[in-house]
């Protein structure tokens, strides 16, 4: 199908675009487009305005600033940043699971911040970006903020930014020194979207866990932090780690049935890749 | 006078066209020639390739991203054209299908492969596959079967079941000496 009619602006910088989302006409941001644009062709969606920010330069950053952090901006795609070597080496999970993003040709359009503003309970980005406690710095006519993506993501498809806001950069901080990580997901086919996937980093002190972070998506509204799951292993034998946290696990979610699979196949399918992550996170401790 | 939905008829419908933004010149590159247009604001790539300049070897098939069909090269990058406006490829360069072979008589090496490996049945996906191994080879080719195989599970093709198009992906970049996992 094609989209019902709108009108086009192509941003001369992001204070326009601001300037625009602030504006009477009911406007939408549009950077890659590979999310957007298929629901505007089937219609699901419509919007008087479209407002592009794919080609501004200002926003065309990847960077490591002062204080070591990964910054990326709001126009670079995910193709970018999955071949940086800077995300290789400082946060190779960012770069291993965009990989696992559709396919190449749509990483070549699709940005980062596009795929954290439209939040796909099912993509790869939202739950990496908890699991490597990235900040998302949000811009609008009022002012900046600066959100933990935590707290960003509050359901499926929705997210805290208000309708006139920009999502300009998400930041990453360093990674422990040390820390084994490993991002595992179930796709029905390569490329597809995943039924459920798992990003988890730990750390260790001698034999013990001394730092866990765990992240699942696909099994609730979006992306899930494991907070008892986490706890439940936190200062325990990394040997004992994967049993207990299966059977923290079993009782932290509930994942819902859809027309792509049951609760049951969801739930089996989060132990078996928790069981596969935390041992591959494991290994990667130095 | 109101109409069906209850909007007065003398303001536009939706949306509040404004002239400066309802349409736009551009000028862009498109097989290596300069073309210049005025688009509607919602005039999709694939649709402009296709009827506004008569390269219809882009083909659609689901214009939502998935089958591929319509994939071109956008600087060099193989994208989808579904979901990409005509308008924002103002002051940009595209290839299309039309522009891969060196000349009438002479096909690219991957046309080229895929003539000797007969990787088609019916033909619709072929123009999308050359394209996104276009923009593979533009980027260095694949390192191994494993890359080449990301690059082409972005295409649909209902016919072949693929293995005539693998054999001629992987002669065209050359992974012929690599041991193939098919
Ligand atoms: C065939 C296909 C397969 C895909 N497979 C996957 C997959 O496996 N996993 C996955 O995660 N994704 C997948 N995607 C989606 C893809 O990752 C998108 O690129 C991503 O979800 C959105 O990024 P975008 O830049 O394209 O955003 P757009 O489509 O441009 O925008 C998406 C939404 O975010 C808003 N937005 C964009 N940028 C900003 C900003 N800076 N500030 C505020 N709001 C903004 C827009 O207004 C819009 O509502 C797939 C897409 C396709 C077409
Ligand atoms: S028509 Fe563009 S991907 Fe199917
Ligand atoms: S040859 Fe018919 S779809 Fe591929």
């Amino acid at each position: 199908m094609k989209p019902a009619p709108f009108d086009y602006v192509a941003a001369q910088s992001v204070d326009h675009a601001l300037t625009l989302l602030a504006g009477e006409v009911e406007a939408k941001l549009i950077a890659g487009g590979q999310s957007l644009m298929p629901l505007l062709n089937m219609r699901l969606g419509r919007t008087d305005l479209l407002i592009d920010i794919g080609h501004l330069e200002e926003l065309n950053h990847i960077r490591i600033d002062e204080e070591g952090r990964l910054v990326i901006g709001a126009s670079v795609t995910q193709a970018d940043v999955q071949n940086h070597p800077d995300v290789l080496a400082g946060w190779p999970m960012l770069a291993a699971g965009i990989g696992e993003i559709g396919h190449p040709q749509i990483r070549n359009r699709g940005t980062i911040c596009g795929s954290l503003a439209h939040n796909d309970p099912a993509a790869e980005l939202p739950a990496i970006a908890m699991a490597l406690d990235a900040v998302a710095e949000i811009h609008s006519v009022n002012g900046t903020r600066t959100v933990p993506v935590e707290d960003l993501f509050i359901g499926p498809f929705m997210t805290a930014l208000a309708e006139d806001e920009l999502l300009k950069q998400v930041v990453f901080p360093p990674q422990q020194e040390g820390a084994g990580w490993s991002f595992k997901e179930f796709a029905t086919r390569p490329g597809d979207f995943a039924t459920v996937g798992v990003a988890a980093q730990i750390a260790l002190l001698g034999e013990n866990v001394s730092d866990v972070k765990i992240v699942v998506f696909g099994v609730a509204g979006s992306a899930l932090r494991l907070d008892a799951t986490e706890a439940s292993i936190l200062g325990r034998p990394a040997e004992r780690a994967i049993d207990i946290a299966v059977s923290e696990l079993e009782m932290e979610i509930k994942p819902a049935e859809d027309i792509h699979s049951s609760h049951l196949f969801r739930k089996e399918l989060a132990v078996e890749l928790l069981k596969e992550s935390i041992a591959e996170a494991l290994e990667r401790c130095l | 006078m109101k109409n069906r939905l209850g909007r007065t008829l003398n303001t536009p419908l939706s949306p509040p066209y404004s002239e400066s933004s309802a349409h736009h010149e551009i000028q862009l590159h498109v097989n290596d020639e300069v073309v210049t247009a005025r688009v509607e604001s919602r005039l999709l790539l694939t649709d402009f390739l296709r009827h506004r300049i008569g390269l219809t070897g882009t083909h659609v098939g689901c214009e939502q991203g998935t089958c591929g069909a319509c994939t071109i090269l956008l600087d060099g990058k193989a994208i989808r054209s579904c979901l990409m406006l005509a308008v924002q490829a103002n002051g940009r360069t595209i290839r299309t299908v039309e522009g891969l072979a060196v000349s009438d008589e002479k096909l690219s090496s991957i046309q080229k492969a895929f003539h000797e490996q007969h990787g088609m049945q019916c033909g619709f996906c072929t123009p999308g596959f050359l394209m996104s191994l276009s923009g593979l080879a533009e980027q260095g080719g694949p390192k191994n079967d494993a890359e080449l195989d990301d690059h082409l599970c972005g295409n649909i093709c209902r016919c072949t079941g693929y293995v005539n198009i693998r054999r001629a992906a992987r002669q065209a970049m050359d992974l012929d000496a690599v041991e193939s996992d098919e």
